[in-house]
């Protein structure tokens, strides 16, 4: 609560908040939702935004705002998914690397800066075009998270290696603990807050892959996401005809995902390197 | 011949590891799906009413199981993926039957590489040195002003800023064309007129993709200007009052630049993909609509033929980063 309380302080991250928990509630909001969204010509078609239609009609006759909802929280899911295999990956990566050393450190390594540099938005195009129409949330979620770890493996890793150096981890061995114990019970507790930093970037991602496939035509279309609502719009032309409503909503909403889950990122990994974080005090004490 | 050793010899050797690994997963993961390659092939023709006679079936199945390598043993099909690459030979396009693969890469690719290699360079120089000016005199208000702008388009991926620009810049305000590269019609002549038409064609993506790339750079300079500002070197500097210009370039951005190189390497890769999103929101002619087409139309041979071939390619692009460095860093020269 504390470090919430500290965050919180942060204009970056009080922002990122803010959107997040908007976000988040607008997706809680499709459980209410008044439309099945998978059915088409529910209302008028193209109708602009009325106290009836918050953010109008699209040209499937669907409520914008409902859908937008669904949009939001099958996008969100997705995110959870891969950012939480993913993170499972690049743990156990990062902490075999990091406390083995030599050899498998190095093989590791080394195949994890080639997934690094990999173009993966083209192998993932392979893959889910050979699985079109398959990819429901949870494969979707698994699919992003087998290749999303790389980066936060090295991350963890390098985290490991100087927790390593440290008095404790000596203590703990002469006096007898297990690897296992040593990894699990002293080093998890600092991997954690990093684990969570890297969570963000990794949510983003998994986002912006979606939308990439879907707009490619790689989703299943009838499961709305904020991939599959701009390929809609898009290929119902929705920009030429002037249905402004339309393409602007899932646009505006994934723009502020985008920022708000990249200025939450910054501003935990900020707070987690005690340097700026003096920074940060300091200037907090000198405005007030 | 040390420094062959100590510098080359990794480099090579990484380079090697990252195709070998790129490789290996791109047939392992096509073995790995629960669903068979060539079965989903002959799904989407029949979905597009292809009425195929059963015999002429048979021998496309075959023929797709030898072009997909899934005859043989699992190392006999793992020697053959390796040895059709080698030969550059990925069989003939599924929908544009028989032309080969390979050759629709060969048309496309001009127009992939001018775009991507153009952009990138252009927004890395621009990117890095705004980046540095604004680490460098990071109390004054334009730097803080810029760090804001760059912090909100930083995270916004291509595609989503590449369809803003187009629904600005083409729909609202109609500077540019809607996509394409270069006026439908259009002769392909050395003249003035055909170089305007191709620069129009392309100042959209290119801006788009500049944009977005030079805040990448801009933020990543910064950051390290200004830890390096701190160091004991740039304040003897100072204190030995060299003139402020000679230490912003000279003493500071030369240090600074070397994590960026580096930088530029390890990101090639997205920026790739990220080029590719970018030229299917434009309808440009390259790579990108090249694999936005064989997706519509079902074509797994391009498909597979691009992800090959961008791995092969990125790698070694990564490699040429690497083996330029020591131009920059004298360190790793002399050493």
């Amino acid at each position: 609560m504390k470090m919430l309380k500290d965050l919180l302080r942060d204009g970056k991250f009080k922002f990122g908040f803010i959107v997040l928990v908007i976000l988040v509630t607008l997706s809680l909001l499709s459980f209410v939702s008044p439309y099945d969204i998978t059915i088409w010509n529910v209302g008028i078609r193209d109708r602009p935004p009325s106290w009836d239609n918050l953010l109008g009609t699209n040209s499937r006759g669907q409520d914008v705002f409902w859908e937008m909802t669904f949009a939001i929280r099958n996008s969100l899911t997705i995110a959870v998914f891969a950012a939480f295999f993913s993170r499972i990956v690049a743990v156990i990566i990062g902490l075999i690397a990091g406390y083995s050393g030599g050899k498998i450190d190095k093989l590791l390594m080394s195949i994890n800066d080639s997934v690094l540099v990999l173009p993966l938005l083209p192998i993932l195009i392979l893959v889910s075009s050979l699985m079109r129409g398959r990819l429901d949330v949870l494969s979707l979620g698994l699919m992003l998270g087998f290749f999303g770890w790389a980066w936060d493996a090295r991350v963890i890793r390098s985290q490991i290696l100087k927790l390593r150096e440290k008095g404790f981890t000596y203590t703990a061995i002469i006096s007898g603990s297990s690897t296992l114990k040593l990894v699990a019970k002293e080093y998890l507790p600092h991997v954690t807050p990093l684990v969570f930093a890297t969570i963000m970037n990794n949510m983003s991602w998994a986002v912006g892959m979606e939308v990439t496939l879907a707009l490619l035509g790689l989703s299943d279309f009838e499961m709305s996401t904020l991939g599959t609502m701009l390929h809609w719009a898009i290929s119902y032309q929705s920009m030429l005809l002037g249905i402004w409503w339309w393409i602007l909503t899932p646009v505006t909403v994934s723009i502020f995902l985008f920022v708000g889950l990249y200025l939450l990122s910054v501003s935990i990994s900020e707070y987690l390197d005690p340097r700026t974080r003096i920074q940060r005090i300091g200037t907090v004490r000198q405005s007030n | 011949m040390l420094f062959l050793k100590k510098y080359m010899l990794p480099r090579v050797l990484q380079f090697l590891t990252v195709v070998f690994v790129g490789i290996t997963l791109v047939f392992i993961v096509i073995r790995m799906l629960p669903v068979d390659p060539v079965k989903q092939i002959i799904n989407t023709f029949a979905m597009f009413g292809a009425t195929i006679d059963p015999a002429s079936t048979e021998l496309l199945i075959q023929t797709l199981r030898e072009m997909f390598g899934l005859e043989g043993t699992i190392f006999e099909q793992y020697f053959a993926f390796w040895g059709r690459l080698f030969r550059g030979d990925f069989g003939p396009s599924l929908f544009l039957f028989p032309v080969p693969v390979i050759d629709l890469i060969v048309t496309a690719l001009p127009w992939t590489a001018g775009l991507l290699l153009l952009t990138t360079f252009i927004s890395w120089l621009f990117g890095t040195i705004m980046g540095g000016l604004a680490g460098y005199f990071h109390k004054s208000l334009w730097a803080k002003f810029l760090d804001r702008v760059v912090m909100v388009l930083r995270p916004i991926p291509f595609y989503v800023f590449a369809l803003v620009m187009l629904i600005i810049f083409a729909y609202l305000i109609p500077l540019f064309p809607l996509g394409g590269g270069i006026a439908v019609g259009t002769p392909i002549t050395f003249s003035w007129r055909f170089i305007v038409d191709v620069i129009r064609h392309a100042a959209l993506p290119a801006l788009s993709m500049g944009i977005l790339g030079s805040a990448v750079w801009f933020q990543t300079m910064r950051l390290i200007v200004q830890s390096v500002t701190s160091e004991d070197f740039v304040v003897y500097a100072k204190a030995g009052g060299l003139k402020k210009n000679t230490i912003a370039f000279k003493y500071v951005i030369r240090n600074a630049i070397l994590p960026q190189i580096t930088a530029l390497g390890l990101s090639l890769g997205q920026i790739f993909s990220g080029a590719l999103i970018t030229e299917i929101v434009f309808a440009y002619p390259g790579i990108g609509s090249l694999l936005n087409a064989a997706i519509i139309n079902g074509d797994y041979n391009v498909i597979m033929a691009i992800t090959t071939l961008s791995i092969v390619t990125i790698s070694t692009l990564i490699l040429i980063v690497d083996l330029i460095y020591p131009l920059f860093d004298p360190q790793v020269r002399f050493k």
